[in-house]
C-alpha cells in the first residue's frame, strides 16, 4: 500500500478542495442574474438579483440558507451531512425560483415570461456537484440509489403538483399545450422503449451466433459499426423511401401503422442503432466466460444448449445488461432527432423552439429528455450492480 | 500492401473525387431522385461544407482533448484525488445528457451558427477521452511506476516519461470513439445553421429529396469509417510498439 | 554502511514495522525475511524512502536519508523488484540508461556502460540493445531488471523479492550471477525474500521479520544453530536444520589428501551437495577436483555429517 491509500487526516476545521470550488462557484453565481424577466416570450430578457426577484424577507432568507450550505461544503464535514444540506439546499433553490416567478409576474400577466436565470443555474450546478461527490462517497448499496431517485422524483411531482412553479416560463409553455405534452411523452417512450426491446431480442440470439462463430463474427461486427457511423439525421431521412415503398405495395403494412414518415423508420433506424451494444456486449460477455467453468460443463456432459442456458448466459448477464443500458440511455437520446421527419416525441418542442427561437419551448423538450436519460441510467446501473457477483469491485 | 490497406485507399479517393466534384456522380444519385429534383446539392460547395464539417470536428476534439486529459491528470495527482469519486460519477450522468439537448440548451447562451455545434461538440467528446484517460492513467502496471518512484523519479519526469506515454494507446482509444461521435453529431449542428454536412441532409429532408439525403449521410459515414480505421491503426502501432496488449475497445 | 535505528511505519491503528534497529556493513548482502505481512517489504521501502518513516532514522553512510530530496536519494540507491518493473515503452538500452540519464552523464558514457552491463549480464549489447521488454524472455527480463538498478554504479542496491518470478532453474542462475556480480562490484545490498533457502544462500546476515518486529538479525549460520524463537525455527523447517547449515559450507573446508573412488565432486560444491552424492551413491568418501579438474583430494561422509551437527 502506498501513503496515498491512507485516509486524509480529518481535522475537524480542514478545508475541502470540493468546497472551494463550490463557494467559487456561489460567489459567480451572486453576480449573475437569479431569474430573467421577458414582457413576453420572444423580447430580450430583463436580468434581475436574488433579491429583485423575491421578496426581501425570503431572498435574504435564502441567502442565508445558501451561505450556511456553502460553509458547510467548504470545511471537511460528514459525507451525510454534506448530502442533506446539498438536497436541502437544492430543494430551496427549485421552490424559490417558483416563488421568483409569481413575485415578477404582474397580477393576471398571461403573456410575461419569467425564467431561471444563469446564476440559479450555477447554483443548482454547484449544489448538484457536492451531492453527487457525496453520493459517491457514500458507495450506496443499488437500492438505496433507486430509492434517492424515487424520492427525488417524488419532490418534483409534489412540486409540480402544488403550482408553485407554474408562474415559470417552461410550465407555462406546458400550460399551452398539456395534452400535445402527454402524447409526445408517450411517442418517446414508446420509440425508445420499442427499439430497445427489439434490439434485444434480435441481437441477443445474433450475439451469440457471432459468439460461437467466427465466420459470422467479423462481418456481423463489421456491419453493425457501420451503421453507427451513419448520422442519425441521414438514417432516419433514408428510411423513409424503403418504409414508403412497404407502405405502399405490401399488403397490410400501412393499416398496422408503417408509413414513411412518423414514427416508422424513426423506430427502425433507433432499432438499427441499438443492435450494436446489444450484439458486442453478449459477445464480449460470452467470451468472457472462463474456459475452466465451461470445460467443467463439457466435462459434466452438458449439450451445448444446456451449457448456454446454465453456465454461459448467467455468467455473461451483467455484461449483456450493461450493454441494454447503454442502449436505452442512447435511445432516449436519440429519439429527440425522429421529430425530424415527423416522427413525434421531446424531439418536436426542441426543434419548434430552436425555430421560433424560444427557449422555453426546447426547455420543454430538454429537461424530460434528460431527466428520463439520466433516471433510466440510474436505474440500470443499479440493476446491473445487482445481477453482478459481488467480487466485481466497483469504483 | 495489403488488400484492406488498398480498399481503404479506393475509399478515400472515391470520397475526395466525390467532394471536389460532386456533379459527376450525379448518375449514382439520379434513380433516388423524382419529379425532376436535383441529384446533386448545389446551393453551397461541397467541399467548403466538408472543410467546415471537419474543422468543427478538429477545433472541438482538440479542446476536449486538452481539457480531458488535463482533468484526468488533475485527479490522478495526490492534490486533486479527493475529486476522482466525482469526476467519476460526472463522467457518468454526463454521458446521459443527449447530444441534441446539449446543441439545443447551447443556442440561447451563444446564439444560431457554429458556436453552439462547437460547444455542444466539446462537451460531449470530454466524456470518452476523460473517461479513457482516467483508465489509462489509473491501470499502470503497479510494477512500473513502482520501479519509476524507485529509479528516482520526479513527480514530473514520471508522468511525462512514463505515465502519459503509457496511457496514450487508452487516450488515443478514447479520442478515437470522441471524434466518431462528434463526426455523426456536427450533422445536428445545421438544425441551428452551423455549416456542416448536416446542410445536405436537412436540405433533403426539407425538399423531401433522397438524393440530398443519401449523400450527405454517405460523406459524413465513411469520412467516419476512415477516421476511425486510421486512429485504430495508430494505437495498434502505438501499443505494439510499447508491447502492450490491447485493452479497451 | 546502512544504520537503521527505531525505524516505524503505522497506517492509522495500525504499526506495520515497530523500532526496527540494523545495521548493514559495506559490501554485506543483508536478507530480510519473513512471510507475507511481516513489514519486510516497507521496512525496505522507507530506506529509499519509497514510504516515509513514521519515526526512527536512515543513515546511509553517516547521512541522515531525509536530509536529501526524495528522488536524489533514489537515484543513488538501486532498485530491483519483482516482474522487473521495466518501461515497457523504452527498448532495453534505454531502460538500463534510466538512472544515468537522469543523473545527467554524458551519451557516451552512458553508451559504453549499457553495453557493459549487458555483457556482464550475458545479453549481447549489439542484440539486446534495440529490443523492447516485451521481446525478451523472463529470465531476460529480470537481469535487465537487476542491469537497470546497478546502471549508475550505486554503492546500494536494494531488491524486493527480485527472483520470486522466475522458475526454480532460472532463479538458481539469477541467484549466482548475483553473488558474481556483488563479489565484482562490491555492492551494498539489502534484499527481501520469503524464501529461507533463498536468504540462506545469498545472506551474509539474515534479519527475520514477524509482524512489524525484527526477532533475529546474525549470520546464516547463527540464525540456523541458535533460532532466537520459536519462529524464526519454524521459518528454518526444524528438520531442515543440518542440511541448510551444511549448505553453507564448501566441500573445500573439509578436504583431506588421499585417494578416493568413483565420480569426483568439485571443490567449490557445497557440503550439501557432498552429502547427497555419498548418500546416493553409497560412498564413504569422493575424490575432489578444483576448477581445473585436478584432483586434491577427498572428502570422507563421516566428517560431513559431524558437520551438520549442532555447533556449540
Amino acid at each position: 500500500m502506498t501513503d496515498a491509500a491512507i485516509a486524509a487526516p480529518t481535522r475537524s476545521f480542514a478545508v475541502d478542495k470540493l468546497g472551494v470550488l463550490i463557494a467559487a462557484l456561489a460567489a459567480i453565481a451572486a453576480f449573475l442574474p437569479f431569474a430573467a424577466f421577458r414582457a413576453n416570450r420572444i423580447v430580450l430578457g430583463e436580468a434581475k438579483g436574488l433579491f429583485a426577484a423575491l421578496p426581501g424577507w425570503e431572498a435574504a432568507a435564502l441567502a442565508i440558507v445558501l451561505a450556511a450550505g456553502i460553509g458547510i461544503a467548504l470545511f471537511r464535514t460528514p459525507t451525510l451531512w454534506r448530502l442533506a444540506t446539498s438536497l436541502v439546499v437544492l430543494a430551496l433553490l427549485f421552490v424559490a425560483i417558483g416563488h421568483a416567478g409569481t413575485f415578477l409576474t404582474p397580477p393576471g400577466d398571461k403573456i410575461a415570461r419569467v425564467s431561471p436565470g444563469a446564476g440559479f443555474w450555477l447554483l443548482i450546478f454547484a449544489f448538484a456537484l457536492l451531492a453527487a461527490d457525496a453520493i459517491a462517497r457514500l458507495k450506496l448499496k443499488p437500492w438505496t440509489r433507486i430509492g434517492v431517485l424515487a424520492a427525488v422524483a417524488l419532490f418534483f411531482a409534489v412540486l409540480l403538483g402544488s403550482g408553485t412553479l407554474n408562474d415559470l416560463s417552461i410550465l407555462r409553455e406546458y400550460a399551452n399545450r398539456g395534452d400535445t405534452f402527454w402524447r409526445e411523452a408517450q411517442t418517446h417512450l414508446a420509440l425508445a422503449l420499442g427499439s430497445l426491446a427489439a434490439a434485444t431480442v434480435a441481437g441477443i440470439p445474433i450475439g451469440i451466433l457471432c459468439h460461437r462463430s467466427d465466420a459470422w463474427r467479423a462481418p456481423v461486427l463489421n456491419v453493425l459499426n457501420a451503421i453507427q457511423t451513419i448520422p442519425s439525421i441521414a438514417l432516419f431521412g433514408l428510411l423513409i423511401a424503403p418504409l414508403a415503398w412497404v407502405a405502399a405495395n405490401i399488403p397490410g403494412a400501412s393499416a398496422v401503422g408503417i408509413s414513411g414518415i412518423g414514427a416508422a423508420p424513426a423506430m427502425v433506424a433507433l432499432f438499427a442503432y441499438s443492435l450494436l451494444p446489444v450484439v458486442a456486449n453478449t459477445v464480449v460477455g460470452l467470451d468472457g466466460v472462463p474456459p475452466a467453468a465451461n470445460d467443467a460443463a463439457k466435462g459434466m456432459g452438458m449439450t451445448d444448449w444446456q451449457r448456454l442456458v446454465t453456465v454461459e448466459f448467467p455468467l455473461a448477464f451483467p455484461v449483456i445488461l450493461t450493454g441494454i443500458r447503454i442502449v436505452l440511455v442512447q435511445n432516449i437520446g436519440l429519439a429527440t432527432i425522429a421529430a425530424l421527419i415527423g416522427g413525434g416525441g421531446f424531439g418536436v418542442f426542441v426543434f419548434q423552439g430552436v425555430g421560433q427561437t424560444a427557449m422555453d419551448l426546447v426547455l420543454l423538450g430538454a429537461v424530460p429528455t434528460v431527466a428520463l436519460a439520466f433516471a433510466a441510467a440510474v436505474v440500470l446501473d443499479a440493476i446491473v450492480e445487482m445481477v453482478s457477483p459481488k467480487d466485481t469491485r466497483r469504483d | 500492401m495489403k488488400p484492406g490497406l488498398i480498399i481503404r485507399l479506393v475509399v478515400l479517393a472515391l470520397l475526395v473525387a466525390f467532394i471536389v466534384t460532386p456533379e459527376s456522380f450525379a448518375w449514382v444519385f439520379q434513380p433516388l431522385t423524382k419529379n425532376g429534383q436535383p441529384a446533386i446539392y448545389v446551393q453551397n460547395s461541397l467541399l467548403n461544407l466538408t472543410v467546415s464539417h471537419l474543422t468543427i470536428v478538429a477545433i472541438a476534439t482538440i479542446a476536449s482533448t486538452l481539457l480531458a486529459v488535463g482533468l484526468a491528470i488533475l485527479v490522478t495527482r495526490p492534490f486533486g484525488a479527493e475529486f476522482l469519486p466525482l469526476s467519476r460519477s460526472l463522467a457518468n450522468i454526463g454521458q446521459t445528457f443527449p447530444p441534441v439537448a446539449v446543441l439545443a440548451l447551447a443556442v440561447p447562451v451563444l446564439g444560431f451558427g457554429t458556436a453552439p455545434t462547437l460547444v455542444a461538440l466539446f462537451l460531449y467528446g470530454l466524456l470518452p477521452i476523460f473517461e479513457n484517460a482516467l483508465t489509462g492513467l489509473t491501470t499502470l502496471p503497479p510494477a512500473v511506476t513502482e520501479a519509476a518512484r524507485g529509479v528516482g523519479m520526479t513527480d514530473r519526469q514520471r508522468l511525462l516519461g512514463v505515465e502519459l506515454p503509457l496511457a496514450t494507446p487508452v487516450i488515443l482509444a478514447g479520442i478515437r470513439l470522441s471524434v466518431v461521435i462528434s463526426v455523426a453529431t456536427a450533422t445536428i449542428g445545421s438544425t441551428v445553421a452551423a455549416s456542416t454536412l448536416g446542410e445536405v441532409i436537412i436540405a433533403g429532408l426539407l425538399s423531401n429529396n433522397l438524393a440530398f439525403i443519401a449523400q450527405g449521410g454517405l460523406v459524413v459515414g465513411v469520412m467516419a469509417v476512415l477516421i476511425y480505421d486510421a486512429l485504430s491503426a495508430l494505437e495498434r502501432a502505438l501499443m505494439a510498439r510499447t508491447g502492450q496488449r490491447r485493452q479497451h475497445a | 554502511m546502512i544504520e537503521i535505528e527505531a525505524l516505524t511505519k503505522d497506517y492509522l491503528e495500525l504499526t506495520v514495522v515497530d523500532h526496527v534497529g540494523l545495521t548493514v556493513a559495506d559490501g554485506e548482502i543483508a536478507v530480510i525475511v519473513g512471510t507475507s505481512g511481516s513489514g519486510k517489504t516497507t521496512l525496505l521501502r522507507m530506506i529509499n524512502r519509497l514510504i516515509e518513516p513514521t519515526s526512527g532514522t536512515v543513515k546511509i553512510d553517516g547521512q541522515d536519508t531525509r536530509d536529501v530530496p526524495a528522488f536524489e536519494l533514489r537515484r543513488r540507491i538501486g532498485y530491483a523488484i519483482q516482474g522487473h518493473g521495466l518501461f515497457p515503452h523504452r527498448t532495453v538500452g534505454q531502460n538500463i540508461a534510466t538512472v544515468p540519464t537522469l543523473l545527467g552523464w554524458d551519451k557516451g558514457k552512458i553508451a559504453a556502460r549499457v553495453d557493459e552491463l549487458l555483457e556482464l549480464f550475458q545479453l549481447p549489447a549489439a542484440e539486446f540493445r534495440d529490443r523492447m521488454p516485451s521481446e525478451l524472455s523472463g529470465g531476460q527480463q529480470q537481469r535487465v531488471g537487476v542491469a537497470r538498478a546497478l546502471a549508475a554504479e550505486p554503492k546500494l542496491l536494494l531488491m524486493d523479492e527480485p527472483f520470486g518470478a522466475l522458475d526454480p532453474i532460472i532463479r538458481a542462475k539469477a541467484q549466482s550471477d548475483l553473488l558474481a556480480i556483488q563479489k565484482r562490484f562490491g555492492t551494498t545490498i539489502v534484499l527481501v525474500t520469503h524464501d529461507m533457502e533463498e536468504a540462506i544462500h545469498l545472506g551474509s546476515r539474515i534479519a527475520v521479520m514477524d509482524k512489524g518486529k525484527l526477532l533475529q538479525y546474525a549470520p546464516p549460520d547463527e540464525i540456523i544453530a541458535r533460532p532466537a524463537t520459536p519462529f524464526v525455527a519454524e521459518l528454518i523447517g526444524t528438520g531442515e536444520r543440518p542440511f541448510r547449515l551444511l549448505s553453507l559450507g564448501k566441500v573445500r573446508d573439509l578436504v583431506e589428501s588421499g585417494p578416493a573412488q568413483g565420480e569426483p565432486i568439485s571443490a567449490d560444491a557445497s557440503l550439501r551437495d557432498a552429502y547427497a552424492e555419498c548418500l546416493w551413491t553409497g560412498r564413504e568418501m569422493l575424490p575432489v577436483v578444483d576448477a581445473d579438474g585436478a584432483s586434491i583430494g577427498r572428502i570422507r561422509r563421516d566428517d560431513i555429517a559431524h558437520k551438520a551437527e549442532r555447533p556449540q
